[in-house]
């Protein structure tokens, strides 16, 4: 009948927005997802900003010679770094893949690469923020930075890559509540023994020289080094974190289970 | 002339989950532009299968073709192509209803409009409500509307009417007849008869992971079917005598006390030989009815009536 001429409301007309349109589409709202959600801003802001002033107004831990806040600043941005690219990441990843939002996103026209780079985006784009409001409120605090930003902001995007590989390799890998109660921890754990507020040669030097491997320790250290002590580009720091983001970015990519 | 693939092409399809093997060599063509409704008891690899379909789960062996193409291997040019609702889930807790259907269109060329769908699938109320907050019966049609937003030419509904009330169901119905009208494949499953005999132009009913029987709904009442006539009267009657006045392979049995089912070609010399046996003993046969087969006593006799999980 008059079907030839009327296309019908839903007649198929099949395509996928262009991948830039699509990725913006999805970084902004991963990035929503994340700001709405209490849990993650409390580990994200709230726990670096409360960390950051208490610790620098009262004499809680011995951070050494100098100001307190000049050895904190460094230590605290890698904590948010962590905040974000691991905890946070691996969480939200964890019940996205329980809950069936991998799959959905899955059946669309995103394709996978199209997502890594979406929540890649919503990472940096926290960071951002966190690290904005944390130098507001340490230079407040009287911090003095030093040293080239350049280097600051490496260290930082490598930290990044290696904390979202071992993030997304742990909500790829494990269960969700498993990847919340684990992420979490870990978050503790190297809050604690990653010289984030504790300087590592409070530990016993065999455990201290360990502890120096960890991805937190070489960031926060790499970050002191620089703004504290205005020194060069720390290669030691550079290389152990970059060592991590091939050995976690690999892992995930290899390992990750989208079912 | 349709030189086109059709919608879904399956072949010995298997997949295996550890050493459990949930389809077991599945077979199945889905025409284009038809209903396709996929019945079978829980656990018959229904939704294994359809996920494969979707390139989301892998198979272990067989062929899979949708719209011609390897899901796994052109996914690129096939998701765009297909709609998917999934059984439960697919959204992020905290995003609300319109927001993440919004979000689905602007993934596509070419999305149909939002608003309409959303008061189309009476999701109106629930715009700002976030997914986690949302009724089953919300979360099922805003699923379905997250299927078909992107215009596709081909869509997978799995359980589309799942606890959903029967106002929505049947405007989910209603969606699925116009999909249809306007051109849509439409690969549903199902776990009601009426459901599938209703809407569906072909049923395929999977057990144990195979394909065990497929056709129209109409078909597969018919097909090897006995039709059967029942009547009630008083209990006891002596259906030997009434047995030989029946043609060769008709049954006669009194189910309960005092209801009679007669199975066999029920046609009108049959039922003159029923009634008129009735009159000669002065019986009254009360709600003589012809039944045919239900696709549900199909169902049910095929996949055995004992519920396995
Ligand atoms: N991810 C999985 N891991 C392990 N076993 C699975 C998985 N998915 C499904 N199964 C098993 O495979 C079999 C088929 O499951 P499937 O979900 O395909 O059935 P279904 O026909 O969709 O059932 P229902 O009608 O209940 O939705 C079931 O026995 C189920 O336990
Ligand atoms: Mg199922």
């Amino acid at each position: 009948m008059a079907k030839e001429q009327t296309r019908g409301t839903f007649a198929p007309a099949p395509g996928a927005a262009p991948p830039a349109r699509m990725i913006l589409a999805q970084s902004a709202l991963e990035t929503r997802m994340l700001l709405r959600n209490g849990e993650q801003l409390l580990l994200t802001v709230i726990i670096p900003t409360l960390l950051l002033v208490v610790f620098s107004s009262a004499d809680i831990v011995d951070t050494g010679d100098g100001e307190r806040v000049d050895f904190l600043a460094p230590g605290v941005l890698a904590l948010a770094v962590l905040s974000t690219a691991f905890t946070g990441q691996a969480i939200a990843t964890g019940f996205e893949r329980r809950y069936g939002v991998l799959k959905l996103l899955g059946s669309t026209p995103l394709p996978r690469w199209g997502l890594m780079v979406a929540k890649t985006a919503c990472v940096i784009l926290v960071e951002i923020l966190q690290v904005t409001l944390l130098v507001v409120i340490a230079l407040a605090l009287g911090w003095s930075p030093h040293g080239n930003p350049a280097w600051v902001v490496l260290l930082l995007v490598l930290g990044t890559a290696a904390f979202s590989g071992l993030g997304l390799l742990m909500a790829g890998t494990l269960r969700a509540e498993a990847t919340l109660a684990a992420a979490n921890l870990v978050f503790i754990l190297l809050l604690l023994g990653g010289g984030v507020i504790v300087p590592l040669d409070k530990f016993p030097s065999g455990v201290e020289h360990t502890l120096a491997l960890l991805p937190i320790s070489a960031l926060s250290d790499g970050l002191r080094d620089v703004l504290r002590d205005g020194s060069g580009l720390p290669l030691g720091d550079v290389a152990i974190l970059a060592v991590w983001s091939v050995l976690g970015l690999g892992a995930a990519a290899r390992f990750f289970r989208w079912e | 002339m349709d030189s086109s693939p059709p919608a879904v092409a399956i072949t010995g399809l298997v997949k295996r989950y550890g050493d459990k093997t949930a389809v077991d060599g599945l077979s199945l063509t889905v025409e284009r532009g038809l209903v396709t409704a996929v019945l079978g008891p829980n656990g018959a690899g229904k939704t294994s299968t359809i996920e494969i379909c979707e390139g989301y789960r892998r198979a272990d062996a067989g062929e899979v073709r949708v719209l011609g193409l390897d899901p796994v291997r052109d996914a690129t040019a096939l998701r765009p192509r297909i709609g998917v609702m999934l059984q439960a889930g697919g959204v992020y807790s905290g995003a609300r209803a319109e927001e993440m259907l919004r979000h689905v269109a602007k993934l596509h060329a070419h999305p149909l409009d939002v608003s309409m769908l959303i008061e189309r699938l009476g999701l109106g109320s629930c715009g700002r409500t976030t997914y986690r907050r949302l009724s089953g019966g919300q979360q099922q049609r805003l699923a379905l509307a997250l299927a078909v937003v992107g215009r596709p030419e081909l869509v997978f509904l799995d359980e589309p009417t799942a606890g959903l009330d029967p106002h929505a169901r049947h405007a989910t119905w209603d969606l699925v007849r116009e999909l249809r009208a306007d051109g849509v494949s439409v690969v549903l499953t199902t776990h009601l008869m009426d459901e599938a005999e209703k809407l569906a132009d072909e049923v395929a009913i999977v057990d144990r992971g195979r394909v065990i029987a497929s056709g129209s709904p109409e078909a597969l009442c018919h097909d090897g079917a006995e039709n059967s006539l029942r009547f009630a009267g008083p209990p006891g009657l002596d259906l030997g005598s009434l047995l030989n006045a029946l043609p060769e392979g008709a049954k006669a049995l009194e189910v309960s006390r005092g209801a009679y089912r007669i199975e066999g070609d029920i046609d009108p010399q049959l039922l003159a030989t029923v009634t008129s046996w009735c009159a000669q003993h002065g019986v009254m046969p009360e709600r003589l009815t012809v039944e045919r087969r239900s696709l549900e006593d199909v169902f049910m006799e095929l996949t055995g009536r004992e519920l396995r999980s």
